[in-house]
């Protein structure tokens, strides 16, 4: 599995992490030889097995439609790195919203 | 060393209540404690010592007034810096989350407050619980109580160390990997993890959703299981927690009858890479087991070789979706911001200056396994992997009550042996990671030291879903019989930290 | 063109990108009729309806417009770090309903998936959406333009989260474009959407623009109807995207898309499309390339601009949602549900047909419109089918059309037209001074009996008063009254005239003619 660094700079990006070009050149052998470790889940023929999400087959798990306390202003925004107008404030947004 | 230090949470609850002792002199003793060989230990992140003489105080007062509290009233905790308690600090061991406090608190959080239990601070894990040493805190490692140049396991590295210490003879951890069970064993504690959907997770930052479960961690079994009855059930708020009442864990501790029990001994879990006095300790316990009248049976589990390698797609491609949350937008840390610098720049300078190495690797694996052309062939893959690993468990069970193997391959090895290998660490979980992935209950108990190095070794019981309370009859029986052969508690021969100042 | 016949291909490379990336009318936008002569349009249409459940699609704040910003937050809908999702019950059966009224099959097991992808004013940075388990998929429904009935294949409709919302600030439009930064107000995340996607709609041809209409308009009535959503476009609880993608002809293969987003009211759905088509054929005609984008529709200078264009589509990496269980709708719940829909479109449409009395073309009219609701809507209220129909297709209609919003924002409703006519009805005013109403209501001067008492709009009903105007009248004009009693009774229209001018209209023409013959003689 050869994953070079142009690669995990690729991966980087969509992960949104901004690796420095050391981090790069230091982490693609590592990713590298994990990659390779856990390749050998394709050891196991499973064509015909169902994949596993849960470990106890639940289903239907629903509450009902009924309000529950919000939490009071001062504390949602009492974290935020920076707020205005009772808002989030956020640098500018290059990409169009989806 | 104070006598309240070396009681059990049982007992200074049962003294609390009378009156013999006042949890406020209970709290002060382990915060005195701390304040002594914390320095040293390097278990906790954050002291709540004032909010916890604060509730002291009150328990004492309700319990003089003949109020109704819980069974492990007014004695101290400690809880894994993963899980959420308003006011306090919430870090996950890493720079991103430095200073946040989370305006809510965790179910387990809670569910702790309403019972009264004391809780004294929050514990050093590794970052956002990726790790078996605690070396991977982004706050500096925990040290072994053992042994100060050792590692105290990990992530949960803290609660295990606090216990180990005295500090505190209650600590709530996660385990999602063996982040529980591992450190219990190479520190000589008892560590618990429940069944998948057992315990809540509403406020425990998530790792791998479909693998994290909180755990009761202390020093005896009793302890573990009275704790693990106040933590545990049905939660609405998690939409994985199971609707059923928590299996009887108290009486199973209580009874420690295995008599008749049929325990299958995991064929694959032993060996190459097993430390010798791991499988020595091993396999006395296993035999002692059999001398109190279980049944030993040989149980091979084939696709427990694909175990380490499904974990790692499986969960690395779930945190990469559960860290994504960390961005600089609504909390935490916030780098890079100088008026010119748009959203997705501060974002991607944040991030990368606020988690680890270890973090980045697990999210960038992640990314990887779940893009597009690759998926089915890693997570698709891996998940497929699980059921069949699941079962090799289902096989399993039904021949036999429990199955048992070490905890992990080699006792605490030394800070720094291992970190600059991933893989190397990774093996660590090769024990633990099976129940995660099947989403079975699974603990370690302290079976004794290994004569190469007389550090402990721990043995992992792994039970049915939903039978969480055979782990603790396993385990009750195994403490009686090895505590009447030590003459006391394994934890005796902790040796003397260096009392600071 | 030039009366050169040498044209210089990077110019006309130049000129072509210009075009394309140009705000404005595209200079190489063809004619729309030769645009569907030439190519034959493909759409998709994509709508997404924000229900009307009390609380949000996986936590109990509530989901109520127009509350103070942030105040309707939780850590589950914050995404703040441990918080976990929990499904809303009565989404999941409105997203069933919704299924069954589009003739869907419905899932008997499926779950929720995450789709990644970083945006600030998604908390968690994915969305909790679903994937490839949708939980209605392959249905159908039809519509109806200018008589003709097509039948649209559904695709998919399934369950999701809603964002928060952004507010740029320091850019010249409000917009995302030139802003110095954000604010965002998460109060609307997690509340539930159901996304609904058609199949490719074909063979539409040169009536693209109105079936697109058609059915974003069936839809919201059927919407209205199963009582799931507000669907109000302008409020943005029924959002449109419209997918537009031209071929030679029906046997040629699917041409290259776009989606436009922005497409706030029924009217800017038929504008888009027709906009869309008459652009792509512009850009092919020219020899030029569809880029696959998003775009996005200006309803003032009626175009749509490029978006960004994403030269590798965003890899969402969708996994299966572990915080969530599957959800296995049992055969009989689903049943259940089906016996609480409302009549189907085409029933409804026949129903309405016998009891209306209406005339095809009358029909047609009011379909296309979208008048069909409001109609009904009047009718229930105590008004005639026939006045229903006039009013909505004139008076109201002209106004929505001079206002560039749809009929029903036009700002009166069903309640209020059937009043009107009412008044009408029984002699307070008449057709004529029925408009200033109608002006009155939409100003927002109160209800019609107020705005007719207040403006003095009453009919005179009091012959005294009527007696004198009459008076007035024959006497200013003897010439007219000699030809009335020559026998040229029409030239009473003359006088009728006069003094229903001095009247100010509020006179009932015919009790004034009866007057004037009635002194006479």
């Amino acid at each position: 599995m050869a994953l070079t660094p142009s690669d995990v700079a690729d991966l980087a990006k969509l992960a949104r992490i901004e690796l420095t070009h050391a981090e790069l050149e230091h982490l693609a052998p590592q990713l590298e030889v994990i990659l390779d470790a856990v390749a050998r889940v394709s050891e196991v023929a499973a064509d015909d097995i169902e994949p596993m999400s849960h470990a106890l087959p639940l289903t239907n798990v629903f509450r009902d439609d009924v309000l529950r306390p919000s939490l009071p202003r001062e504390q949602v925004l009492a974290g935020a790195p920076a707020s205005e107008l009772d808002r989030f404030r956020v640098p500018r947004i290059l990409g169009e919203e989806a | 060393m104070n006598e309240i230090l070396r009681t059990t949470a049982v007992e200074l609850a049962a003294k609390i209540k009378a009156r013999e002792l006042s949890s406020v002199e209970v709290i002060h003793a382990h915060l005195e404690r701390i304040a002594a060989v914390d320095p040293d230990v390097h278990a906790f992140l954050h002291i709540d010592g004032e909010r916890a003489l604060q509730t002291a105080t009150r328990i004492d007062t309700k319990i003089a007034h003949g109020e109704h509290v819980g069974p492990l009233a007014g004695v101290p905790l400690a809880l894994k810096d993963v899980l959420t308690y308003a006011g306090a600090p919430t870090t996950c061991g890493s720079k991103i989350l430095a200073g946040w406090i989370p305006p809510y608190d965790a179910t387990v959080t809670r569910r702790l407050l309403d019972a009264d239990v004391v809780i004294v601070g929050k514990t050093n894990m590794d970052e956002f619980a990726m790790g078996s040493s605690t070396e991977n805190s982004a706050f500096g490692p925990t040290h072994n109580p053992w042994a100060l140049d050792r590692i105290p396991g990990g992530s949960g590295g803290g609660s295990a160390a606090s216990l180990a210490a005295f500090e505190v003879p209650l600590a709530v951890g996660t385990d999602t990997g063996g982040s529980i069970r591992q450190p219990a064993s190479v520190t000589g504690t008892v560590g618990v993890k429940p069944t998948y959907g057992g315990t809540s997770r509403y406020g425990l930052v998530a790792l791998a959703s479909s693998l994290d479960q909180p755990g009761p961690c202390a020093r005896t079994v009793l302890d573990a299981a009275t704790l693990h009855a106040v933590i545990a059930g049905h939660d609405p708020l998690d939409s994985t927690s199971i609707d059923a009442p928590v299996p009887d864990v108290l009486g199973a501790a209580r009874s420690g009858d295995v008599a008749g029990m049929k325990i299958g001994v995991v064929t694959e879990l032993r060996g190459e890479g097993y430390a010798p006095g791991v499988e020595q300790r091993f396999g006395e316990a296993v035999e002692l087991l059999s001398t109190l009248g279980a049944e030993i049976i040989e149980v091979p589990c084939p696709h427990f070789v694909y175990a380490l390698p499904a974990y790692y797609l499986i969960l690395p491609a779930e945190c990469s979706s559960n860290l994504a949350k960390f961005d600089a937008m609504r909390f935490g840390l916030r780098v890079g911001d100088d008026g010119e610098a748009s959203a997705e720049q501060v974002m991607a300078a944040t991030r990368e200056a606020g988690f680890g190495a270890e973090v980045k690797r697990r999210i960038i694996i992640g990314t990887y396994a779940l893009s597009s052309g690759y998926y089915d062939a890693y997570y698709g893959q891996a998940q497929k992997v699980r059921t069949l690993i699941s079962r090799d468990f289902e096989r399993a069970f039904a021949t036999v009550d429990v199955l048992v193997s070490p905890s992990t391959p080699t006792t605490a090895f030394k800070i720094g042996e291992k970190v600059d290998d991933p893989l190397a660490m990774y093996l660590n979980d090769l024990c633990t990671i099976p129940s995660n992935l099947a989403g079975n209950a699974s603990a370690s108990f302290p079976v004794g030291l290994a004569p190469e190095d007389g550090l402990p070794v721990g043995l992992q019981v792994m039970a049915p879903p939903l039978a969480d309370d055979r782990l603790y009859r396993v385990g009750a029986a195994l403490e009686r019989t090895l505590v009447g052969q030590w003459g006391g508690s394994l934890l005796d021969r902790v040796p003397e930290l260096t009392v600071v100042g | 063109m030039s009366e050169s016949t040498r044209v210089d291909p990077v110019e006309a490379h130049l000129a072509l990108r210009q075009a394309q990336h140009g705000h404005g009318q595209a200079r190489d936008t063809v004619p729309y009729e030769e645009a569907v002569a030439a190519f034959d349009p493909v759409l998709g249409l994509e709508v997404h309806v924000e229900l009307n459940t009390a609380s949000k699609m996986f936590c109990g704040c509530s989901t109520t417009f127009g509350a103070e910003p942030n105040t309707q937050v939780c850590p589950t809908c914050l995404g703040l770090p441990g918080s976990l999702p929990v499904v809303n019950a009565l989404a999941v059966e409105s997203a069933i309903r919704i299924g069954l009224a589009l003739n869907c099959s419905i899932a008997d097991w499926c779950r929720f998936a995450r789709k990644n992808y970083f945006y600030p004013d998604m908390p968690k940075n994915y969305q909790i959406s679903q994937y490839d388990e949708p939980i209605a998929h392959d249905g159908w429904t039809e519509v109806v333009v200018d008589g003709d009935t097509s039948r649209i294949g559904i695709e998919r409709a399934h369950m999701e989260e809603d964002t928060g919302k952004s507010l740029h600030i320091g850019g010249a439009t409000g917009r995302i474009h030139g802003a110095d930064y954000s604010l965002l107000d998460y109060n609307r995340s997690g509340v539930p959407l159901i996304e609904i996607v058609t199949k490719p709609i074909e063979g539409t041809g040169a009536k693209a623009p109105q079936v697109a209409r058609g059915y974003v308009t069936m839809l919201r009535d059927l919407l209205r109807a199963l009582n799931v959503s507000n669907v109000r476009m302008e409020q943005g609880s029924l959002r449109c995207d419209v997918n537009v993608s031209l071929r030679p002809s029906a046997a040629d293969p699917l041409g290259t898309r776009t989606e436009t987003k922005n497409v706030n009211s029924l009217r800017s759905v038929e504008r888009a499309v027709r906009y869309e088509i008459s652009r792509q054929a512009g850009l092919l005609r020219g020899g030029g390339r569809i880029r696959q984008e998003t775009r996005h529709w200006h309803e003032d200078s009626g175009v749509t601009t490029s978006g960004r264009s994403k030269e590798t589509a965003e890899d969402y990496r969708y996994f299966p949602e572990p915080d969530l269980v599957p959800i296995a709708p049992s055969r009989k719940w689903v049943e259940e549900l089906r016996g609480t829909l409302p009549e189907p479109p085409a029933v409804r449409l026949k129903r309405v047909t016998s009891d209306w009395g209406f005339t095809d073309l009358e029909l047609r009219d009011v379909i296309s419109a979208g008048a069909l609701n409001a109609i009904e809507a009047t009718v229930a209220a105590g008004a005639s089918p026939q006045s229903a129909r006039k009013w909505w297709l004139t008076e109201v209609a002209r106004r929505a059309n001079e206002m560039g919003v749809d009929l029903e924002d036009a700002g009166v409703t069903p309640q209020q037209v059937a009043e009107i006519q009412a008044l009408v009805d029984n002699g307070t005013i008449n057709d004529k001074l029925a408009r200033q109403v109608f002006d009155g209501v939409i100003a927002g001067e109160g209800t019609p009996t107020e705005v007719v008492t207040q403006r003095g709009l009453t009919l005179v009903s009091d012959d005294k008063a009527l007696s004198v105007a009459v008076d007035e009248a024959l006497a200013a004009n003897p010439e007219i009254v000699e030809k009335i009693r020559a026998g040229k009774v029409q030239a009473a229209g003359a006088l009728i005239g006069q003094v229903m001018k001095a009247m100010r209209g509020q006179a009932d023409a015919a009790r004034v003619r009866a007057l004037i013959l009635q002194k006479l003689g």
